[in-house]
């Protein structure tokens, strides 16, 4: 789809420049949202609130990376917020009852969403099961292993270690360490996915993947990396949950799957494969950060975030759907081919 | 599996609907019955059976409409939250003074116009019905909480939340089987019998043939999921009225299990495969299932790992089935 957008560019407007560059209009909403609300009240750009987004947005930016790079293979990976649970109970209980070191432990909760991620790669991929069901059905399945490990219990701050608490409350030149990492990850996947071969493959994939599997591209290896990376990510991000909040019991991470999908598809990820970024995904993030935290602010009821959440992701697929049909519009104009 | 060998074809078609995973699933089911009926306490009795019928009716009415709109090849993760969203509206206009009776036809009137919000979307502007419908999953929920915040409405009247429980005369047949088996009876015979149902498969199993033979799918698909979301605000009438409580998070996560239960019936995710007595079947081996595990006392836990694990099952089972056949095909052909 980009390739079409690029062709089409002659004569466009300015209407046209900010619809089919999403980042443009996600930085333009965002920054009218922030202008709106510091209007209301300045302290909502102060350092403390600032802070407030940067640590709510750091979690779902990494989700929303690996979740970026599984959609652009046409998948979808619904188990992200029971992989986030699994990872971040295992990892504090770990660190709460059997004395691990911090490191290892942090390595533990990544390499359990890992092998989660290669779980559903290996449905999806082998079991040739569509990705919506494959990781609907690990969705209920790793829950319920939470359940089943926590039982009723919960582990509290009190029982982690400090440095890891310190980690994931701490700030390095007033940036969240966890924000940091966000980033850290953002420019990696990013970079993959726009500078490797492995990272192109991804997007022919999605593309067409019956010409991509002709041109002779390891679908069922990228397949997997494309799932195992989702899975890490997770992974990654309930151990930053449990730094983060100290106490997790069973429902950490529970119905997050959905935050992590309206980022992406707000962000102009398209839902069927083949086009987007994670910077746009991850800007998706943090716009829906921002709408939670302006909220309050605005005196809006909170009870309209997931309204707006909603309504965001239905205009975000009218807007993909709107420049594709001027993209190919403008195509025709110019007489060339479409297909 | 219509691509097997043709000598396969010409066996008897008695033995072919044996052989279906619709068959596989209700002998599945009734043994399943039969065994929970032998071994686990109080599974067996009249009034447990009532139990699960109250319990599977909003997942039963549910899948009816999912199965017509997964064989087309499309999909509505909506519905629960367009159960939790006319569950609150009843709420709202409860507490503005209206009668029962006419707050019940305008909850399924709302779910109707709902369910015609998904279709307009997705059939007039072309979109994914997978992202639409994860949209509208958020908005009507998250409209739901608009409505009605975290109160509840529960001083429903006793006249009706009595019917939702009751019994049919003085037996043990729940009331609310008798609207359920009409409706089932009704979607079988439209899926099955009526043209309306040839044009679903045909829809589901190629869309542009389906459009060059005359079928608006479009207009079918649109009317599917205006059915769709009147189902669920039938169901957010049933559910307030049974737990006599409206609530913006009624029915929270349902679509999963109606998906899963259709799945599970057969009903293949691309579209143009798949019956109602499969997922009839799957629903009562799904529901029957939660309740011997919760009979014996089986942590609710196990319950999700069997939901997620049977909806991959469903899936890879039939797969790996026709990965074993070819790779016996082949190797006979080798041998011979």
């Amino acid at each position: 789809m980009s390739a079409v957008g690029v062709k089409a560019r002659t004569g466009s407007t300015a209407l046209d420049l900010v619809l089919r560059f999403r980042a443009l209009g996600l930085l333009v909403a965002l920054t009218a949202l922030v202008a709106v609300t510091t209007a209301v009240n300045p302290r909502f750009l102060g350092g403390q609130s600032v802070r407030d987004v940067l640590f709510a947005a750091a979690i779902t930016v990494l989700l929303a990376c690996g979740m970026t790079v599984v959609v652009l293979t046409r998948g979808i990976d619904l188990s992200v917020g029971s992989v986030l649970g699994l990872s971040a109970y295992v990892t504090a209980s770990v660190l709460a009852e059997s004395g691990m070191p911090t490191g290892p432990a942090m390595v533990l909760g990544l390499a359990v969403g890992a092998a989660c991620g290669a779980l559903n790669g290996v449905i999806v991929h082998f079991g040739k099961v569509p990705p919506l069901v494959a990781t609907l059905g690990t969705l209920y399945v790793l829950r319920g292993v939470v359940y089943f490990l926590a039982g009723g219990s919960r582990i509290n701050a009190s029982d982690l270690p400090r440095a890891f608490l310190d980690f994931g409350n701490g700030r390095l030149l007033g940036v969240p360490y966890l924000f940091a990492v966000a980033v850290l990850v953002l420019v990696l996947v990013g970079v993959y996915l726009g500078r490797y071969r492995s990272g192109r493959d991804l997007y022919a994939l999605g593309s067409n993947p019956e010409a991509a599997r002709l041109a002779g591209l390891p679908a069922g290896r990228r397949l997997m990396t494309a799932y195992v990376l989702s899975g890490s990510l997770a992974g990654l991000g309930g151990v930053l949950y449990a730094a983060r909040f100290g106490t997790v019991d069973a429902s950490a991470g529970f119905g997050m799957e959905l935050n992590v999908v309206a980022a992406v598809v707000v962000g102009g990820v398209a839902i069927f494969g083949g086009s987007g970024t994670v910077l746009g995904a991850a800007l998706g993030a943090l716009l829906l950060t921002v709408i939670n935290n302006a909220l309050p602010v605005l005196r809006i009821d909170q009870f309209w975030q997931q309204a707006i959440i909603g309504a965001l992701i239905l205009a975000a697929i009218a807007l993909d759907r709107l420049v594709s049909i001027r993209a190919a519009r403008a195509l025709r104009q110019k007489g060339s081919h479409v297909d | 599996m219509s691509t097997e060998a043709p000598a396969r074809r010409r066996d008897s078609a008695l033995l072919r609907a044996a052989t279906t995973w619709d068959a596989a699933i209700i002998g599945v089911t009734l043994v399943f019955l039969v065994v929970a009926a032998q071994t686990v306490e109080h599974f067996g009795t009249a009034r447990n059976a009532g139990y699960i019928i109250l319990d599977l009716a909003p997942i039963l009415l549910l899948a009816l409409a999912m199965t017509l709109i997964v064989t087309t090849g499309e999909i509505d993760l909506s519905v629960a939250s367009t159960v939790g969203l006319t569950s609150a509206a009843m709420g709202v206009m409860w507490n503005a003074g209206m009668t029962l009776e006419a707050i019940m036809p305008l909850a399924v009137l709302l779910g109707a116009v709902l369910g015609a919000v998904n279709g307009l979307f997705i059939t007039g502007f072309g979109l994914p019905s997978l992202a639409v419908t994860i949209g509208t999953l958020a908005l009507y929920r998250g409209l739901a909480y608009v409505l009605l915040g975290d109160t509840a409405v529960a001083d429903w009247p006793r006249l009706f939340t009595g019917w939702t429980l009751g019994n049919i005369g003085e037996g043990a047949v729940p009331n609310v089987l008798a609207p359920m088996a009409v409706l089932a009876i009704v979607f079988g015979l439209v899926l099955h019998a009526t043209p309306i149902g040839r044009s679903v498969y045909a829809a589901g199993a190629n869309p542009i043939a389906a459009a060059y033979t005359g079928i608006a799918v479009g207009r079918l698909k649109f009317w599917l999921y205006v059915t769709s979301g009147a189902m669920a605000g039938l169901v957010g009438v049933l559910w307030t009225l049974r737990y006599s409580s409206a609530r913006a998070d009624n029915a929270y996560g349902l679509e999963l299990t109606v998906i899963a239960v259709v799945l599970l019936g057969g009903v293949s995710i691309f579209g143009g495969k798949g019956a109602l007595p499969g997922v009839l079947a799957a629903v009562v081996l799904l529901v029957s299932l939660q309740n011997a595990l919760r009979l014996a006392h089986v942590s609710t836990e196990a319950l999700t790992v069997v939901t997620g694990s049977l909806l991959i099952a469903a899936v890879l089972a039939p797969n790996a089935a026709s990965a074993v056949r070819g790779a016996l095909h082949r190797r006979r052909r080798r041998t011979a």
